[in-house]
C-alpha cells in the first residue's frame, strides 16, 4: 500500500507509535514495523541484568530498619540518613535501567505501552517503600502483562506491594473481622481504607463517571479487606509478598455493581476485579486513554468506537486493542499531533542524538528540573497526557537549555543537517532546516532540532 | 517485629513529606491583592477549623481528634488546630474569617474531578475549559504586564483568556542569548510556539530575584514581595498539595497545617502595609470523612472549611450554617454535609476584594449558578 509509506507515516511510527528514531535506516513499511514489536517484544531486556525483585528488596529494607530502634537517637538520625541515601540510589539506579531500556530497545512501540500501562496504573515514589519498589512494580506487574490480557495485568498491580502500600491498603481491616473483634477488646479501634477501592473503580477500571456509587466504593473496600504485603520476621523468605490476611477480611457476601459475591476470602475481591475489568465502561475508560495518548488529546469518538469494540470483542486482549489502533486512519493524520511530555522529550532526544545509555545525562535530576520525575506523578491519576499540562512557557525554556547541555558531547560527531531529516522524514520544516543550516555551531544546531517544534511533537 | 516497621516506615515518610507549594501572579490595574491558596489532596476542614463542642466529634473521631491541648479557641463551638497559631493571632486582630461546611457543587468524591470543578467554576466535571481565576481577571482593567506562574505548567484556574506566562527557577545553566534568539526565530510561524515563547521571554526579566526554593516561608515571601510591588502583579494562586490523608493523619496534617501557618505568616510580612489591601482565600476540593477509617485517617467526603484571611477581611468570626455531626445529620450518613455553597463564597470575597460587583462576578466566574447575597460583608471596602 502506497499511501503507508509516506515519508510523514514513517515519522508517525519512529514517534508517535515508537520513542523517537535512533538516526538509522527508517523502517520500509511503518504499520508492519509496528505490528512485526509484538511477538518479538521481551519483557526483561538486557537492561534489567541487574534489576532485584520486589522481595528482595523489600527483605533488605526491612533487615535494615531492623536495629534502628535499638540504636541512640544520635546514632538512628545517622543510619536513617544513610537508608534515605541508599533508597535514592536505588532509586537513581531504576529510573537508569528504565532510560537504557527505553534507548536501546528493539521494540520503542512496546516500550512505550509499557510507559503507558505504568502511567495509567500510576504509584507516586513519594513514601519511601514506593520509592524503592517503583521500578520493581513496572518490571513485575506492567512488563509481563502488556501484551497479555488487561485482567491480568489488573490484577498483578493491584496485588503489587508497591500498589498496596501507596494506596494503604496494607493495613485495612475489616470492622467485623477477628483482626478487628481482638483490637477492638483492648480498646484499640481497626477499620477500612478505602482508598485503593476507589481509585481502582475510578482510575483503573470503569473511570470517574464509570457508574459506580459510594455504596459500591465502601463495598468493593470490604472485599479487599485481608489484602495486603507479607513482612513479618517469622517467614523472612515472604517479605515483600502479597498476602492475604483472612483474619483482617471483613466476613459474610458483598453486593456491588448489581453483583452478590459470596463470601471466598481473597477471591471475593478477585471476582470484583475480574468483573469490572470485563465491564464495558473499563473498555472505554481505557479506549479513550489509548486513544488521547495516541491520536489527540480530545480523541475523536469514533476511534475511542472502534477501541471499544476491539477491546470488549476479544475480552480484554491488549495486542488485539494495539493493532485496533495501529489500524485507525486517525492515528496516522499528520495534522493531530502530540506535545511530547518530559518523558517523551527526553528518551526521545537522547535516542535522537544515538545515546545507548543516560551516561552523564543524568537524567533524574533532568526529569526533577522538566517537571516530570519518573515514577513520582503524586497522584494515583498519574501524569496528565495532555499538551495544556506540559506546554507552559517557562518548561520551553529549560527544554532548549537542556537541549543545549545534551547536543554540546554530540556536536562533533552527529551533523543536525543529516540528522534532522532522518529522525523527521516527511514532517521537518523547511525554517527548521534552514535554522540548523545557519547555527553558530554544530551544538547549537543540534540544540535548535532538539528544540524544534516538529522535535517536540509527535 | 520487621513487618512491623517496613509498614511504620512508611507512615513516617509521608509524614515527612511536606509537598513545595506552587505560586502563579496575575496582573490587573487594582491596588487590591486578591490571593487563592488551593489545598489539592482534599483537606480535612474538621481537624483544621476543629467543631469542638460538638458532642458527636469525640466519637467520630476518637484518637484522631487533637482534643483540647493545643487548640486555638475561636468561639464556643470552633477552634483552630494547634499547628495554626499565626492564624489564630489574625483571627484575634479581626483578619481571618473562617468559613465552615462549604463545598462546591461536586458530590462525589474523585480528587481530579472535584479539583476540575473547584477550579474551572463549572457546575460539574468538565463543563468549562477555562478557571474562575482567568475570567476573575477579565472583570478588572489589564495592566501592562501578563499574568505570571511561578510554576513549570499552569494550573486550571488560571488558564483562559487573559494570557499567563510561568516561570519557575531552574538552576540549569542558562542557554545563551544566540541561542534563545534562534529559537525565537524558529518558533516564529507555528502559533503555539510562538507564544509560549514570546510569554516566556517577557517573564524572564521579572524573574530575576525569584526565589530558588520552594518551601513554604519561601514562596509565602516571594508571593508577598511580588505582590507589593507598585507596579506588580495584582492576583495570585499558590497550589499546596499533600492533604490526600487517608493514613497517618494526625501528624501528616500537623506538618501542612504548619506549612501552610508559616506561609501565610511569611506572606503577610513581605506585604508590609499593603496587607491591609489583601484578601486570602484558602479552598479545598471536597472534605473528608467525619468518622476515622481503619488506617488512622480519613477518607473521601463532602464538605470541608475554607479560610478568608486578610487586613480587609471582616473577620474575628465563624460563618457557618452548621449542620451538626450527628448520625442524621451527616451527608450519605458518613461526611460533613454542606449547607454554604463555595462558589458563591469565592464570588463574594472576590468581587468585595477587588471592589467589583458581587452578582456580576458571581455570574461571570460561576455561570449558571445561584448568588448568594446573605454572604455580603466579607471583606470591607
Amino acid at each position: 500500500m502506497a499511501a503507508s509509506n509516506r515519508p510523514s507515516d514513517v515519522a508517525i511510527a519512529l514517534n508517535r507509535f515508537g520513542l523517537g528514531a535512533r538516526g538509522n535506516a527508517p523502517p520500509g513499511d511503518p504499520r508492519a514495523w509496528l505490528l512485526e514489536q509484538i511477538p518479538s517484544f521481551e519483557a526483561r531486556p538486557a537492561a534489567f541484568a541487574s534489576a532485584r525483585t520486589t522481595p528482595e528488596i523489600a527483605r533488605e529494607h526491612a533487615e535494615d530498619r531492623a536495629d534502628l530502634t535499638d540504636l541512640d537517637p544520635e546514632a538512628r538520625m545517622e543510619k536513617r540518613k544513610v537508608l534515605r541515601q541508599r533508597a535514592r540510589a536505588l532509586y537513581r539506579d531504576e529510573v537508569g535501567m528504565r532510560v537504557t531500556a527505553a534507548l536501546t530497545t528493539p521494540a520503542p512501540f512496546v516500550e512505550r505501552l509499557v510507559h503507558f500501562w505504568s502511567n495509567h496504573f500510576a504509584i507516586s515514589a513519594d513514601k519511601p517503600q514506593v520509592t524503592a519498589l517503583a521500578g520493581a512494580f513496572e518490571r513485575e506487574a506492567i512488563r509481563p502483562h502488556v501484551l497479555g490480557r488487561f485482567e491480568d495485568m489488573l490484577l498483578a498491580v493491584e496485588r503489587h506491594p508497591a500498589m498496596l502500600l501507596f494506596l494503604d491498603q496494607v493495613r485495612s481491616v475489616g470492622p467485623n473481622s477477628r483482626r478487628a473483634r481482638r483490637a477492638a477488646e483492648r480498646g484499640r479501634r481497626l477499620g477500612i481504607n478505602e482508598n485503593l477501592a476507589r481509585e481502582i473503580l475510578e482510575l483503573h477500571t470503569l473511570g470517574a463517571r464509570g457508574g459506580y456509587t459510594q455504596h459500591d466504593v465502601g463495598a468493593f473496600a470490604l472485599a479487599l479487606s485481608g489484602w495486603t504485603v507479607d513482612g513479618m520476621g517469622g517467614d523472612a523468605d515472604e517479605t515483600g509478598a502479597f498476602r492475604f490476611r483472612p483474619q483482617m477480611h471483613e466476613p459474610g457476601p458483598r453486593t456491588l455493581l448489581g453483583r452478590t459475591y459470596a463470601e471466598d476470602g481473597a477471591d471475593q475481591a478477585r471476582a470484583v476485579l475480574r468483573d469490572v475489568a470485563a465491564s464495558e465502561a473499563t473498555a472505554r475508560h481505557v479506549a479513550t486513554k489509548l486513544a488521547r495518548h495516541f491520536i489527540a488529546d480530545d480523541p475523536p469518538p469514533g476511534a475511542v468506537d472502534r477501541l471499544t469494540a476491539a477491546f470488549v470483542s476479544s475480552g480484554g486482549d491488549l495486542p488485539e486493542v494495539y493493532r485496533a489502533l495501529i489500524g485507525l486512519p486517525d492515528a496516522w493524520d499528520a495534522r493531530s499531533r502530540k506535545f511530547k511530555t518530559p518523558w517523551e522529550w527526553t528518551i526521545s532526544a537522547l535516542r535522537g542524538l544515538g545515546r545507548s545509555e543516560p551516561g552523564s545525562a543524568q537524567v533524574v535530576a533532568l526529569l526533577n528540573q522538566l517537571g516530570q520525575p519518573t515514577w513520582q506523578p503524586r497522584s494515583p491519576a498519574g501524569y496528565d497526557d495532555v499538551a495544556g499540562s506540559w506546554a507552559a512557557p517557562e518548561a520551553l525554556v529549560r527544554r532548549i537549555e537542556i537541549a543545549l547541555r545534551l547536543a554540546r558531547p554530540a556536536g562533533d560527531r552527529i551533523d543536525a543537517r543529516e540528522r534532522a531529516p532522518a529522525l523527521l522524514p516527511g514532517v521537518l520544516t523547511e525554517r527548521t532546516q534552514t535554522q540548523i543550516a545557519r547555527a553558530e555551531s554544530p551544538a547549537t544546531a543540534l540544540a535548535l532540532m532538539l528544540a524544534s517544534p516538529e522535535f517536540q511533537r509527535r | 517485629m520487621q513487618r512491623r516497621g517496613f509498614l511504620r516506615s512508611a507512615a513516617l515518610g509521608s509524614g515527612a513529606l511536606m509537598v513545595a507549594p506552587r505560586l502563579v501572579l496575575a496582573n490587573v490595574e487594582t491596588e487590591r491583592r486578591f490571593v487563592f491558596i488551593i489545598q489539592r489532596g482534599a483537606a480535612d476542614g474538621l481537624d483544621t477549623v476543629i467543631p469542638y463542642a460538638d458532642p458527636a466529634l469525640a466519637t467520630l473521631r476518637g484518637a484522631l481528634g487533637v482534643g483540647s491541648q493545643g487548640m486555638h479557641k475561636l468561639d464556643g463551638t470552633f477552634a483552630l488546630h494547634p499547628s495554626l497559631a499565626g492564624l489564630s493571632g489574625l483571627y484575634a486582630r479581626g483578619e481571618a474569617l473562617f468559613v465552615h461546611a462549604v463545598a462546591s457543587p461536586y458530590r462525589e468524591r474523585s480528587h481530579f474531578d472535584g479539583q476540575n470543578v473547584l477550579e474551572s467554576g463549572g457546575a460539574s466535571p468538565y463543563a468549562l475549559r477555562d478557571g474562575w481565576l482567568n475570567r476573575l481577571t477579565t472583570l478588572l482593567p489589564a495592566s501592562r504586564e501578563e499574568a505570571i506562574a511561578f510554576a513549570p505548567t499552569i494550573p486550571l484556574a488560571l488558564r483562559g483568556e487573559t494570557e499567563v506566562a510561568s516561570y519557575a527557577p531552574s538552576g540549569l545553566p542558562e542557554a545563551p542569548d544566540d541561542l534563545l534568539a534562534r529559537v525565537g526565530d524558529l518558533y516564529d510561524s507555528d502559533p503555539q510556539f510562538h507564544a509560549l515563547w514570546a510569554s516566556a521571554m517577557r517573564t524572564r526579566e521579572l524573574a530575576q530575584d525569584a526565589a530558588k526554593r520552594q518551601d513554604p516561608a519561601t514562596v509565602g515571601r516571594t508571593a508577598g514581595g511580588i505582590l507589593a510591588r507598585a507596579d506588580g502583579p495584582r492576583i495570585a494562586m499558590i497550589e499546596t498539595s499533600g492533604w490526600d490523608t487517608h493514613a497517618g493523619q494526625k501528624s501528616r496534617l500537623a506538618t501542612q497545617l504548619r506549612g501552610l501557618d508559616t506561609l501565610i505568616a511569611a506572606l503577610r510580612e513581605r506585604l508590609g502595609a499593603a496587607w491591609a489591601d489583601t484578601t486570602v482565600l484558602v479552598a479545598t476540593e471536597f472534605g473528608r470523612t467525619a468518622a476515622v477509617n481503619g488506617t488512622g485517617g480519613t477518607d473521601h467526603g463532602t464538605a470541608s472549611a475554607a479560610l478568608l484571611l486578610g487586613g480587609a477581611v471582616r473577620g474575628g468570626r465563624v460563618v457557618a450554617d452548621w449542620p451538626g455531626l450527628s448520625a442524621g445529620a451527616l451527608y450519605e450518613g458518613r461526611d460533613l454535609r454542606p449547607t454554604l455553597d463555595l462558589d458563591g463564597l469565592i464570588a463574594v470575597a472576590a468581587a468585595e476584594s477587588l471592589h467589583l460587583d458581587p452578582e456580576r462576578a458571581m455570574h461571570t466566574l460561576f455561570p449558571g449558578r445561584p448568588f448568594n447575597p446573605n454572604l455580603a460583608g466579607l471583606v470591607g471596602a
